[in-house]
């Protein structure tokens, strides 16, 4: 919202102060200035420097020896003789021989910046002295554009009569423009005025009134029956109040400068005075009003004057808006309606039938309150955003109504020429009842933890137009009609404690008693995570929750086959495109994704990721604050590229695969002390490659899938043709598996005797996993096997077809003596018997 | 006559130890002149062959000859050994501006460290880390905190819905309240972190998808004093002792009343830069005392207790303190800029 400063200054003296200590101030109570715009002042684009661009009278207007379009007029800007400037001005060509003129002007010196007015945009320009058609010109007489004040080149600027001459311009015509950010259902705060009166509590100044007593000066009367128009408020639930002005005879002309200039800084274009009045007028209350030409408004069947009824619209009816939109309503929508049908979208947009134009003589100038939430469903219903709707959308004062309606009508008798009828259409089904709050000033001690004196307190309240009764404790505080966001008295205390200033506060700590101290295990589960990863040599990622659902469908399931999901995926009802439309239900595709992209710039990926992952499994139920939506999270490692990097020695470039990765779930198993109680068998995940895929498991808990990703899933995500190695376990079972395990069942004696070192190779059928060899072994060898490390691999025609031979470092050791030769012998006994007993494996002897 | 011989052999024992240049040739040496079989011992051996009156002073001569020899082997040894490893030493040599061996070196997230200092000062001030739902029921995004249906405020926050009941939560907010339900009639202090979504066009400055981290205090006297003083420290440890911190009146509609904080601009130093729109200030914190709407709807009447709320941004501080100028860096999850924290 753009207000300009010179327009508060109307209601609130503020000139004595830097603009940026006012800005300070604003700010500082809440009322957030996004920035400055400073017009004719330092910082504008164009800068009206003070010793050469002054106010001027043109006193004389001569014809130009060489040229009839060109005039010499003769100048007065305060200097010893006036100075002769060559100008087209048009307008100045009908005072040619006169002497005796006192026109108003901007002026400007050689050596000014101005606008080039006779070049389309904006070019910048610096005055030099010139000859014009052989008539030297040191000066010159500005136009709006030149000045920067608007976009069209027509004429020459004329300021006020009473305008002194001689004074730097900026100082008549200079400006700041504030523009503010407010956030809030704020209806009293949208307006000039509204602001003003903020400015007034802050600086504790007075605030001028006269603005609001408009009615008064024109004496008028409401009443529910006006001469002029049949008023009707069908729907009064929706249309608290509903005023009707008769201005006759108006003159449709453009407005006065000093309108179009506030209307511009604000941010709205001039068009004709009457529309430019009503929105001035919006501007400076904050009330929106509406113009209809009083000729085109039908009355209903049998009657002679013209109707205005507000009713809601019927469904399906149709209107076409001032925008030129054909719109349709359904029957929450409020119209305005004549006899005829609608003629206006209520608090909205007018309808395009009783615009004000040229030749219009009368006008019926509605001024209105509707309910805010309505307004509010409707713009957004036809995506009609105005800035009628956008104040009554943040509520409105009805007793605004009345006293903006007053101001319109003054304006378009003064700068109209209008005959404002007496008699003013005022039905009013629903007066806003009076808010009077019990407010204790000790509430604001408790709620503030600063003791701000009562005094104090009071004058706030007083400046922002509270009625505060001080007789009693509590006080008794009647807030006024344009405050409906304040109802409870602690509504009262931010307006003591803003105004105050925060800045005051004293800065404390919370001197209470901590509450019972819990720990959050989940959440330190999920950072030991990260840190063990981390630790890995793994890079951590955090992916978009909100990804392709076709990341889950077509590109997992390249394959053939879709992955099972725990639930139904969280679609989103208005994404912003279809590649984020759904809550991801794994941490897969975000993983190749970010493998994918980076793999543009790097060779080797070793990446992991802990979060969430979503999915319905019932319909929500608010009332219990149940979403229905799982939210478990998940981790993910993924891995691809060489194994080590280039460098000056060999390294081994071979691809990372299944096995790295299953080294990595070891560290993590181990560091959860989890090694060995976990579970590998062959899983058949389909986003898996079938003869590397492993569904791991511990403690009789599923865990997730590791493994290398499905060529044709790895080519769906347009990955390179190498390895992917990918896992995805469930944190929770996970971290649960680990809480599970006692600490002091994780820890393995540590024994001070000489332990034995031997190899055993042994020879078994193919299809025996190496892990049941080992099993075998350690329970063979129980409990003096310590380790049972698989370190070869061989197949070939010493083992035989079909076969292979494992190849186990073995130690023995023994927590209470030395072992010896003997007893070594004893073990592998028993570890030869046993092996053979559950593989079929026997001894390779080379 | 043998005396002749001795001095003879002496002197090519000497001769020879001085040829000797490696270890082995040493050993040989050893062999050759003082071992069982060497020339040395034959001498000695030979003094049985001289008359008796002669053998003391032979035998006192060839001990002589023998512990010379003896120490000249250590001396020339000790040169020997010197002047391998002299060598070895030399061969041994490397550009040692060569590249080391490299490791791969993991890394957080820049979000995730963001969180911890966040959690870390809060943790010191006894605020506990709780979690709530990321898909949340509108009733409990908006509703339950004082926001209406079709209330204006609900402008504040674009929104992704999915359905009529839920959402993507556009706040940490929320969890305020599913905090109180659980909690009530203790005391509470906690912060609530997590992604939040808006419905937002991707940008350098906006993302659909952030962290906030949500601060709620619930007890019988917490004041905006407290408030204030709460975010201030955290500024400081946050920020660095120096940072200025001031206070503006805002609007929330689940405070009342509302704050905002600001620290002096980081990268203007205060004097004012397009970053902080030219008022030296950057915004940190939105914040304010529970409303009543929400105490009540939490569990907790007004009238006995109250209670302070703030929420605070994650990506923007680090953006801040390390210049990073566009937000997509970083869920777009480019290792490049990760590997850098
Ligand atoms: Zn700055």
């Amino acid at each position: 919202m753009k207000i300009p400063l010179s327009w508060i200054n109307d209601f609130v003296e503020t000139s004595d102060l830097d603009i940026h200590e006012l800005r300070r101030r604003l700010d500082m109570a809440g009322l957030e200035v996004e920035s400055i715009i400073p017009i004719g002042h330092p910082g504008a684009e164009i800068v009206w420097e003070p010793d050469k661009v002054l106010t001027a009278e043109v006193v004389a207007v001569r014809p130009h020896p060489n040229a009839d379009r060109l005039v010499l007029a003769e100048v007065d800007y305060g200097g010893e003789v006036p100075e002769t400037v060559v100008t087209g001005a048009p307008s100045l060509q009908q005072y040619k021989g006169r002497d005796d003129l006192h026109l108003k002007v901007a002026f400007a010196w050689n050596g000014a910046v101005l606008y080039d007015g006779h070049t389309e945009g904006w070019v910048k320009k610096r005055l030099k002295p010139t000859k014009i058609r052989g008539v030297p010109s040191r000066a010159m007489v500005c136009s709006e554009k030149e000045l920067g004040l608007a976009e069209e080149q027509e004429d020459i600027i004329y300021l006020p009569d009473e305008t002194p001459v001689g004074v730097p311009l900026v100082e008549v015509l200079g400006d700041y423009v504030l523009d503010f950010d407010i956030k809030g259902p704020f209806g009293h705060l949208q307006s000039v005025f509204g602001i003003a009166r903020e400015v007034a509590a802050i600086l504790d100044r007075p605030l001028r009134r006269e603005v609001l007593e408009a009615a008064s000066r024109l004496d008028l009367r409401p009443t529910g029956e006006p001469p002029f128009v049949h008023l009707e408020i069908a729907d009064p639930d929706l249309c608290p109040r509903y005023t009707a002005t008769m201005i006759r005879n108006v003159r449709i002309a453009p407005s006065p400068l000093w309108m179009q200039q506030r209307l511009r800084r604000a941010g709205m274009r001039p068009i004709n005075n009457i529309v430019d009045i009503t929105n001035y007028v919006m501007l400076e209350l904050g009330e929106p009003l509406h113009a209809f030409d009083y000729a085109r408004l039908r009355p209903l069947p049998g009657e002679d004057r013209p109707a205005i009824i507000v009713r809601r619209a019927r469904e399906g009816e149709q209107m076409a808006t001032l925008d030129g939109e054909l719109r349709t309503f359904d029957g929450e929508m409020l119209l305005i309606t004549d006899g005829g049908g609608p003629i206006a979208v209520a608090g909205v947009m007018g309808g395009l039938e009783s615009e004000v134009e040229a030749e219009t003589r009368d006008i019926l100038l509605e001024a209105a309150n509707f309910d805010f939430l309505n307004i509010r469903r409707t713009a957004q219903k036809l995506k009609l955003q105005t800035e009628s709707s956008a104040r009554f959308g943040k509520r409105v004062d009805p007793e605004l109504a009345w006293v903006a309606a007053a101001r319109a009508a003054e304006l378009m008798a003064q700068l109209a020429g209008g005959e404002v009828e007496p008699q003013v259409g005022d039905l009013y089904p629903r007066r806003p009842e009076k808010v009077v709050l019990a407010y204790p000033p000790a509430l604001a001690d408790r709620i503030l933890g600063v003791a701000i004196a009562p005094d104090e307190q009071a004058r706030i309240l007083t400046a922002l137009e509270f009625g505060v009764e001080r007789d009693s404790e509590p006080w008794q505080v009647a807030v006024p009609s344009f405050r409906q966001d304040v109802r409870r008295p602690v509504d009262l205390v931010e307006e003591v404690g803003r105004i105050w200033g925060y800045d005051r506060f004293p800065r404390t700590l919370i001197a209470e008693a901590l509450p019972p101290l819990r720990r959050n295990r989940a959440l330190e589960g999920e950072e030991r995570l990260r840190d063990i990863l981390v630790g890995l040599g793994l890079d951590e990622v955090i992916s978009y929750s909100l990804i392709d659902p076709a990341d889950e469908t077509e590109r997992l399931g390249a394959a053939g086959r879709l992955p099972d999901y725990p639930g139904e995926a969280v679609r989103l009802r208005n994404p912003l495109a279809p590649e984020r439309s759904q809550m991801r239900r794994t941490l897969l595709p975000g993983m190749a994704r970010t493998a994918r992209s980076n793999l543009r710039y790097l060779e080797r990926i070793a990446i992991f990721e802990v979060g969430h992952i979503h999915y319905r499994v019932a319909p929500p139920r608010p009332e219990e604050g149940f979403t229905g939506v799982e939210e478990p999270r998940r981790l993910a490692v993924l891995l691809t590229g060489p194994r080590e990097g280039r460098w000056w020695q060999p390294t081994d470039r071979e691809p990372l695969d299944y096995f790295d990765l299953k080294g990595i779930a070891e560290a993590l198993l181990q560091r959860l002390g989890l090694l060995g109680r976990e579970r590998w068998t062959r899983g058949d995940h389909p986003a898996f490659h079938p003869g590397r895929c492993a569904t791991v498991g511990v403690e009789g808990k599923p865990l997730g899938t590791l493994g290398e990703l499905h060529p044709l899933v790895r080519e769906a995500f347009d990955l390179p043709d190498r390895p992917v190695a990918v896992m995805e376990w469930d944190v929770e079972a996970l971290l649960e598996a680990a809480e599970l395990v006692p600490p002091a069942e994780r820890l393995h004696f540590v024994s001070p005797y000489p332990p034995i070192h031997e190899d055993l190779a042994l020879v078994v059928d193919e299809d025996v996993p190496a892990i049941e060899v080992q099993r075998a072994i350690l329970k063979g060898g129980y409990p003096l096997v310590t380790r049972a490390l698989l370190f070869d691999i061989y197949r070939g025609p010493q083992v035989g077809e079909g076969k292979k031979s494992l190849a186990f470092a073995l130690t023995y050791q023994s927590p209470s003596k030395a072992l010896n030769e003997k007893d070594a012998a004893k073990l592998r006994k028993r570890i030869i018997k046993q092996v053979k007993k559950a593989t079929g494996a026997i001894v390779r002897t080379w | 006559m043998r005396f002749d011989e001795l001095e003879r052999r002496y002197e090519e024992a000497q001769a020879a130890l001085a040829r000797a240049e490696t270890p082995e040739a040493l050993e040989s040496w050893r062999t050759a002149w003082m071992g069982r079989k060497g020339a040395i011992t034959a001498l000695t051996r030979q003094i049985r062959d001289l008359p008796k009156e002669e053998r003391p002073a032979f035998g006192q001569r060839i001990n002589e000859v023998k512990a010379a020899l003896e120490a000249a082997y250590e001396a020339r040894a000790a040169e020997v050994k010197a002047e391998a490893l002299a060598q070895e030493l030399a061969e041994g040599a490397v550009d040692i501006t060569l590249p080391g061996r490299p490791l791969n070196v993991g890394h957080l997230h820049l979000t995730t460290q963001t969180l911890r200092e966040i959690y870390a000062i809060f943790e010191r001030m006894g605020f506990e880390v709780y979690e709530a739902p990321e898909v949340e029921l509108g009733y409990y995004n908006f509703d339950l905190l004082n926001i209406p249906p079709y209330h204006p405020a609900r402008d504040m926050w674009d929104t992704f819905w999915v359905d009529d009941d839920l959402l993507l939560r556009t706040h940490t907010s929320p969890g305020q309240i599913r905090v109180m339900r659980e909690r009530y009639p203790e005391p509470i202090r906690v912060i609530l972190p997590g992604k939040v979504y808006r419905y937002e066009q991707i940008t350098a400055r906006s993302e659909h998808q952030f962290y906030q981290v949500e601060g709620l205090a619930v007890g019988r006297h917490i004041t905006m004093s407290d408030l204030i003083g709460t975010l201030t420290e955290f500024t400081r440890m946050f920020y660095g002792e120096h940072r200025r911190t001031r206070v503006r009146g805002s609007y929330f509609p689940f405070t009342e009343p509302s704050i905002e904080i600001d620290t002096d601009c980081i990268l203007c130093g205060g004097k004012g830069c397009p970053v902080c729109k030219y008022t030296g200030w950057l915004e940190i914190a939105g914040a304010g005392m529970v409303h009543p709407v929400v105490l009540q709807n939490g569990g907790y009447d007004p009238d006995e207790w109250s209670g302070f709320a703030f929420g605070l941004g994650v990506e923007r501080p680090a953006m801040m303190k390390y210049g990073v100028k566009d937000i997509r860096l970083f869920y777009g999850n480019d290792l490049r800029f990760l590997r850098q924290f």
